[in-house]
């Protein structure tokens, strides 16, 4: 039997929040002593969390340039977290100055944080949904009215279906988000795979146990099948600094390193 | 360019630049954009080369450099500790290296702090925020849950585990006539009933105990003013967020009406309107259940009781003095025989019943007889009258191994009517012996064809007249059965029992003959003033294939014109549109005879196809015009006859009315429009030969010569 939370989600400063944690990687201040440590254990264990981070913030920052030169203007940022270090419309009106964005969050906190952020701009919007009730996130208004015209929309799955179980089935929620696209829309995601660094997956996993969402990290072969419907781009899933670097050098000797697989696909 | 000392590249400035731009575009580097990386490394390289160059020494731009980093997220210790090691290893030569070197570090370290102020600001806002939602939302649900708590119709209480009152609503305030003051802190385990069911409390302290989650039960409950109410009444447990129990809610539903109402109907089924004993059904379950287990050796008692001549005193003083005297005897029989424990229940009629449950043998029920006989023997004061009332009775007293519960009452309906042919005003015990040669519903039909072959039938005829003014138009045949140990019985006695073994076909076809004969005598003696010969036809009859044939043969072998036939058909019994029947109905038509609805208005009867029966007129059963009676002058009544004439009417059928007893309704129903009357008014059923009478004394004719 689940009882109701009578403290909201993420408003509990002594459970680690995957939101704020993904902060203290990036070196931000957004975060509280239970995050913090958190990170710092991961670090500990595992150095080059922040590089990974930084590398999915840069895959994210190229995808949604790539896409905004593409031509499309809708930004769907599901898990957006606290989008603190070169959010999505910044990055997205360096191509399309009229780009609108659509922040979603299961977290409250984070969700009230974007709004802050957003508060005068009335091409965005931040809302507060569960991805696993695909249905229940489409219907919320704000994400209606960026669906509404049947233009492309660019969905942004990043570094958040590792935070879905199996139990609840990524490629269902993928599935059933995606279908409310228009054709011509695409699909970015990124996620942490269990290669790379097979060695250090499992003590990952142990470690976020204790946070607000647990963490599964899959198989490239998973990650491609999510995919499922969509034309994979070039250069198809890849490690994070793989796709489409600004600068090939950039990408280093050993990018299995950065463990994350990240592609984008366009639906047909 | 401030590294172009005196026109010449400055070696030492051409490596800072290098070693910076290296350092800004590895770690946290690699992930900025290099349309904003190149133009923070140019700005920044610019801004040190500056203040390293510049004079007088201005530690401005060296600053802004640091606070430049932070604000493209340089934020990582690691970057500025490379950093202060660069500017140191570019040597500057008036020694202002180390000033430089801290105003960048004040630079950097004061956007950061700024930095992190902003931003821990801006976290614990969001986290307000969000609280402030949660609240917010909690709030609104505690707003509603109360307005539902406080206006529910149904009463709810919430008492802690140890069932404390803690806080009721005002529905069940309401319900026990009591305050909020007055019901906090009340104990609900003190809130016992003597009606409580069984179980409720055990079910109670299941779930204070935490072992049930929830139950339901109706449960009645004293008020303040000591009343007495009822209500459904369910309560649940709730738990908090651990799981462990906390309260329990009570939500109760006032449901004493509906309790009432099922009493007052349960009494209404099982008990008898006039004198208030038990009736026949609540009789029979208490015999029937006797006999469901039964212990080793247990016996009973069941005694019958009929008064001697009630139905002369119905007659002679009227059905009030009648009904005054049942109640009467029905008390005089309770007060006498209740107090042993016994059961006291009125069958029906001025029929009695006594069981006796545990019985210890035959002397007991003679007993009660006896006392029972006893009791009734003072005369009864009804109105002004001094009655003598007699009763008989029979008394059944056996094992209850030895019998079942129908055959113990026909056992002791058999010894009553022993008794009532022995001599009245007396008992009579079971005599197995004698039970054997007794008649019963079975020996009755069995005896039906021997009956035919000896005779025992005959006809009686009553008149049907015109209302307007008094003609006899019509007889109906009334068939008896003279039997030779029960004396003479009327229709209502054996022709259900007819019907269902079908001997009413050969006794049916025996009725048609012997009346079709009467009626051609009188029509070969009086013509036209021969009454027309009403005849009943049982469905089971009209359903019969050989119908036709035998009615034709009848016809002809009487002599008797078809349109002096008229057959009536029980409305209850009336065939449906589809009914193979109705052929043989149209065919009897075809030949002449007419027919009739008969107790019209008691059965279930559809109107509309009532015009396609090939009917010619209808009988108003005898019901309506005796209720009329019973409950005094009654316009709805009579209206409700007006309209069954008129709709009759508009169907072009003609109309008879049953159960005429006075002038006034005679007059009446003249009024009405409705065409004949029958009832005893006009005559009771008769002897063929008072019917010939008749129409000699109407035809004023002379050849009165008996029975025609």
């Amino acid at each position: 039997m689940t009882r109701r939370r009578w403290v909201p989600e993420g408003t509990d400063q002594d459970v680690p929040n995957v939101a704020r944690v993904y902060d203290c990687y990036l070196g931000g201040s957004h975060n509280f002593a239970a995050d913090r440590e958190l990170a710092r254990e991961a670090v500990e264990m595992w150095p080059d969390l922040p590089l990974i981070m930084r590398a999915n913030r840069a895959f994210m920052r190229r995808a949604v340039q790539f896409l905004a030169g593409e031509g499309i203007t809708r930004f769907l940022d599901i898990g957006s977290g606290l989008p603190t270090f070169g959010p999505v419309h910044e990055v997205a009106r360096v191509v399309q100055p009229k780009a609108r964005v659509v922040y979603v969050d299961i977290d409250p906190v984070a969700v009230q944080h974007s709004r802050l952020l957003v508060a005068d701009d009335p091409l965005c919007a931040a809302v507060e949904a569960d991805m696993r009730d695909p249905a229940g996130l489409l219907g919320r208004p704000a994400v209606a009215e960026l669906l509404r015209p049947r233009e492309p929309v660019a969905a942004l799955l990043l570094a958040v279906l590792h935070f879905v179980t199996d139990e609840e089935s990524p490629a269902r929620i993928v599935r059933e988000l995606t279908a409310a696209l228009p054709p011509g829309s695409a699909l970015a995601l990124s996620h942490g795979s269990r290669e790379g660094r097979p060695d250090l997956v499992e003590k990952h996993e142990d470690l976020y146990a204790r946070a607000s969402a647990p963490l599964t990290m899959r198989t490239r072969a998973q990650i491609v099948a999510l995919f499922d419907g969509f034309r994979l781009l070039e250069p198809g899933v890849v490690y994070l600094p793989e796709w489409r670097p600004q600068d090939p050098a950039s990408v280093g000797p050993h990018p299995e390193l950065f463990s994350g697989l990240a592609g984008v696909g366009l639906k047909p | 360019m401030s590294f172009l000392a005196g026109g010449r590249v400055d070696a030492a400035a051409v490596r800072f630049r290098d070693s910076w731009s290296r350092l800004l575009r590895q770690g946290h580097g690699a992930a900025v954009s290099p349309g904003v990386l190149g133009p923070l490394v140019y700005r920044t390289a610019e801004l040190l080369s500056r203040a390293h160059g510049e004079e007088p020494f201005d530690p401005g731009p060296a600053e802004r450099a640091g606070a430049l980093l932070v604000e493209a997220q340089f934020t990582d210790p690691v970057v500025l500790a490379r950093a202060v090691e660069l500017l140191q290893e570019w040597p500057a030569s008036d020694g202002r290296g180390p000033a430089l070197t801290g105003a960048f570090a004040a630079g950097w370290s004061a956007a950061l702090r700024d930095r992190t102020l902003r931003e821990q600001e801006a976290i614990r806002r969001a986290v307000d925020l969000a609280r402030r939602d949660a609240e917010r939302a909690l709030y609104a649900s505690e707003t509603r849950f109360r307005a539902m708590f406080e206006r529910a119709a149904i009463g709810i209480g919430f008492a802690d585990l140890d069932g404390k009152l803690i806080a009721v609503n005002g529905a069940l305030q309401e319900m026990f006539a009591a305050t909020a003051e007055d019901m906090r802190g009340l104990n609900v385990e003190s809130l016992v009933h003597p009606d409580d069911s069984a179980g409720v409390w055990e079910n109670y302290h299941a779930l204070v105990r935490g072992e049930r989650e929830h139950f339901q039960c109706d449960k009645p409950y004293y008020r303040r003013d000591g009343e007495v109410i009822w209500t459904h009444l369910t309560v649940s447990l709730i738990r908090d967020e651990q799981g462990t129990p906390r309260y329990q809610v009570a939500m109760l539903e006032d449901i004493t009406d509906q309790h009432r109402l099922q009493e007052r109907l349960r009494h209404q089924a099982t008990h008898d309107p006039l004198t208030g004993l038990p009736n026949r059904t609540a009789f029979f379950e208490r015999l029937e259940a006797l006999f469901d287990d039964p212990g080793p050796g247990a016996r009973f008692g069941l005694c019958s009781l009929d008064l001697d001549g009630f139905k002369n005193i119905n007659d002679s003083l009227g059905h009030d003095a009648g009904d005054q005297l049942l109640g009467a005897v029905a008390d005089r029989l309770h007060s006498g025989v209740a107090p042993l424990g016994h059961l006291v229940a009125r069958l029906g009629g001025d029929e009695f019943a006594v069981l006796m449950e545990g019985s210890q043998g035959p002397q007991e029920g003679i007993a009660v007889a006896q006392r029972v006989l006893g009791s009734l023997a003072p005369p009864f004061l009804i109105g002004d009258q001094q009655l003598v009332v007699r009763a008989s009775m029979g008394v059944v007293e056996q094992p209850v191994a030895a019998t079942t519960a129908s055959a113990a009452m026909r056992s002791v309906d058999l010894t009553l009517y022993r008794a009532k042919k022995e001599g009245r005003g007396r008992w009579t015990l079971f005599d197995p012996q004698r039970n054997a040669v007794a008649v019963s519903q079975y020996a009755m039909s069995v005896r039906i064809p021997m009956a035919l072959d000896r005779g025992e039938f005959f006809l009686d005829y009553q008149p049907l007249c015109a209302l307007d003014d008094g003609a006899m138009v019509a007889v109906e045949a009334l068939v008896r059965w003279r039997h030779p140990e029960l004396g003479v019985l009327g229709p209502d006695e054996f022709i259900t029992t007819a019907e269902d073994s079908g001997l009413i076909i050969p006794l049916g076809r025996w009725v048609l003959l012997h009346a079709c004969e009467q009626a051609a005598r009188w029509a070969a003696r009086f013509g036209d003033a021969a009454p027309r010969m009403n005849v009943n036809l049982a469905v089971r009859q009209a359903r019969n294939a050989g119908l036709i044939a035998d009615i034709d043969r009848i016809l002809r072998s009487s002599d008797l014109d078809p349109g002096r036939l008229q057959l009536e058909i029980t409305e209850s019994a009336m065939l449906g549109p589809r009914d193979p029947a109705l052929q043989a109905l149209h065919e009897l038509v075809g030949m002449g005879v007419s027919l009739t609805v008969d107790d019209f208005g008691t059965g279930w009867s559809n109107l509309a196809y009532l015009r396609d029966l090939p009917v010619s007129g209808l009988k108003i059963d005898g019901s309506f015009v005796s209720e009329l009676h019973a409950s005094g002058e009654d316009p709805v009544g009579w209206r409700i006859i007006g309209g069954m004439v008129s709709l009759a009417h508009s169907l072009g059928l003609s109309v008879t009315t049953e159960g005429v007893e006075t002038a006034a309704d005679a007059q009446r129903l003249r009024a009405i429009g409705c065409d004949c009357a029958q009832g005893w008014y006009y005559g009771r059923p008769v002897r063929p030969g008072e019917i010939t009478r008749r129409i000699v004394e109407a035809t004023g004719g002379t050849r009165a010569d008996g029975e025609g």
